[in-house]
């Protein structure tokens, strides 16, 4: 960033302050921001309208691969490859396919949702600007912050720190890169 | 928005934690007995109680693997015996992690969020136990791949058409999705770790398992979607476990073990030992750790109304068992059951019927709920019982068949009994290995339980 700041960061005691903060900076007119807590808030998912994401898609299709992947597997194998004529018994034998195929459903869709996870939210990822914060350690424990970041169209380092001061944080620091 | 229909609030539910906790001092109790350089000299005896019974496993698999599975007690017709008596009993305790973390989250049964960590390791480990079994007694266990169908040389595949192939598709998508399900629920509190260790070392193990997890409210979202949708597929997933353990029974022919209510019975008898585990593992942890008030007497008598209520389906089954023999006309299955109530076995049956029956029954008075010494034993009644169960099912079944000539009693050996309690040995050692680098409580879920937790709304008019 040409600003030479990641953004500036407003750290809260409890979840009722960082949640109306993060209205009040939506309100504002800021989007590019992001809030850090110790464990989730249904309520900041709703302040920055974060409901809707790509993962119950990507499990659906890890889901479908897998039980197609399953039944095409056994398919292959027992009509195919490996065909056993057991007293003329036919060899697509659909019912006894179920348990594999619906294993390997499961399989992929956990897989993928575990990946699909990590994938939408960038991780791993061990080194990340905020982790710059000396008090940002914090975030793990007790505490609550809410970031501006400089790529935001209306940040300015100084009116951006002086609108977080108005919500009444502990403590309100730049993010270095 | 005033179309919108209002919904009824529920009742203020009743606090699961003990009063008086708060984001940081939930955090630091969990975290201390990572962090902290003092190991209790509790934790040392468990320990080495594990070890020493993990040597005695890996002692009686080098004499099984250089004499052969002959040093055990199976013989025709008992082929199997104690090693599958072992993998069902070790399934069935894992069942009860995935219950609690999975069913009772999209249950909004908040209180599990203080057990479920553990119960879910739990699971792991059983599940890890469970395995030892079938793949030692294929004999030669270094060649346990045959079982998964690949491309090879031999120019053989898999009867994808066999129980016992289903079920290493089953126990392996199964010790699969555990592993992930608890991996994303550490992440959060590895991250925690990472920022509260003042070791170099341990900031970077923790930091480099936390994947730079740092709870940003973007990553929350997608984190309870993935909790959701993990739960969720985690669900059928462990109901369809013990079902197909149970195929292996009811698909063979033999007297005893072909029945059609074999699924939901080994499906309530999994969740039943499993929360019989679950309370002999609760209870010496939270007195020896001073956990009193995360996991409290109310979770003992959640878990303990749950194994009373499976219990009561168990004993249903032993009872249906006996009703659809006698029923059934089939001269075969009458005597099945009729030996196993007064044949070579009839003391393993009625001890089986006494732990799992009669002896949880004790759990209807409130007054033994509230006791945990009290609840300890009757946990490791049912783990008995639950173990006689299987025990019974397998093998009285298999040692008077259709052919009374080609009758056996099984006699256990000292390696049946070595590979047995060299497992709990496994578990043992994997669980105290497990309560000292890793946080036994999910520390963020137990945050979310606090009345601090919930965000309060200014009424807009």
């Amino acid at each position: 960033m040409t600003k030479g700041i990641y953004g500036v960061i407003a750290e809260f005691d409890n979840p009722t302050a960082l949640v109306s903060a993060a209205r009040a900076a939506r309100e504002k007119g800021y989007r590019k921001l992001d809030a850090y807590s110790p464990f989730p808030i249904e309520e900041l998912t709703d302040a920055l309208d974060l409901h809707k994401n790509k993962l119950p898609l990507i499990v659906l299709i890890g889901g479908i691969v897998g039980g197609i992947l399953g039944y095409a597997l056994q398919y292959y194998v027992t009509v195919v490859y490996f065909p056993i004529n057991v007293a003329g018994r036919p060899l697509h034998s659909w019912p006894a396919y179920i348990i594999i195929t619906f294993e390997l459903t499961i399989l992929i869709a956990a897989i993928s949702a575990v990946l699909g996870l990590l994938a939408l939210c960038g991780l791993p990822m061990p080194y990340h600007p905020v982790f710059n914060v000396p008090r940002f350690a914090l975030a793990s424990r007790n505490r609550f912050f809410l970031c501006i970041e400089a790529a935001d169209p209306l940040f300015d380092r100084d009116r951006t720190c002086e609108f977080l001061e108005t919500l009444e944080p502990r403590e309100v620091s730049e993010v270095a890169h | 928005m005033p179309d919108e229909p209002q919904l009824v609030e529920p009742p203020a539910p009743r606090e699961i934690i003990a009063p008086g906790y708060t984001f940081g001092t939930v955090t630091d109790q969990i975290a201390t007995v990572v962090l902290t350089r003092r190991t209790p000299l509790f934790w040392f005896g468990g320990f080495a109680v594990g070890l020493a019974l993990l040597l005695l496993f890996l002692f009686a698999v080098a004499v099984l693997v250089t004499s052969g599975i002959g040093i055990w007690g199976i013989q025709r017709p008992v082929m199997w015996a104690y090693d599958i008596t072992n993998f069902v009993w070790w399934i069935g305790i894992g069942h009860a992690g995935t219950l609690i973390s999975a069913i009772l989250l999209l249950l909004n049964q908040r209180w599990r969020n203080s057990i479920n960590r553990f119960a879910e390791a739990m699971t792991l480990f059983a599940v890890s136990c469970a395995l030892m079994f079938p793949v030692l007694h294929l004999g030669r266990p270094w060649l346990f791949y045959w079982l998964f169908p690949y491309p090879n040389t031999m120019g053989v595949q898999p009867n994808f058409r066999s129980p016992l192939v289903w079920d290493v598709f089953a126990v392996s998508t199964y010790a699969t999705v555990s592993l992930l399900f608890w991996y994303v629920g550490l992440m959060p509190d590895l991250a925690t770790l990472r920022d509260r260790t003042h070791s170099r070392f341990a900031r970077f193990m923790y930091g480099i398992m936390a994947m730079g997890w740092r709870g940003s409210a973007r990553h929350w979202a997608v984190y309870e979607t993935a909790s959701l949708l993990l739960a969720g597929l985690a669900t059928p997933l462990v109901l369809s476990v013990h079902t197909v353990v149970s195929l292996d029974f009811t698909i063979a022919i033999l007297p005893g073990w072909h029945s059609t209510f074999f699924p939901p019975y080994f499906v309530a008898g999994a969740i039943y030992s499993g929360f019989a585990m679950v309370l002999a593992l609760a209870i010496p942890l939270r007195a020896v750790y001073g956990l009193e008030g995360l996991i409290t007497d109310k979770h003992l008598d959640n878990s303990a109304k749950v194994m009373l209520a499976t219990g009561l389906i168990v004993g249903y089954a032993y009872i249906l068992e006996a009703f659809s023999a006698w029923y059934s006309g089939n001269v075969y299955e009458m005597a099945a059951m009729w030996n196993r109530m007064t044949g070579p076995y009839r003391f393993h049956y009625w001890t089986l019927v006494f732990c799992n029956i009669v002896a949880p029954n004790v759990l209807w008075f409130k007054r033994v709920r509230g006791k945990p010494a009290w609840l300890f034993v009757s946990s490791l009644v049912v783990l008995v019982g639950m173990w006689l169960e299987r025990f019974v099912i397998i093998v009285s079944s298999l040692a008077q068949d259709n052919l009374p000539a080609s009758w056996r009693v099984f006699q256990a050996t000292r390696w049946d009994w070595a590979t047995y309690l060299g497992t709990i040995g496994l578990f043992l050692f994997l669980f105290f290995l497990f309560i000292r680098l890793l946080p036994m409580i999910s520390i963020f879920e137990v945050r979310t339980l606090l009345p601090q937790a919930k965000v309060e709304e200014e009424v807009h008019g």
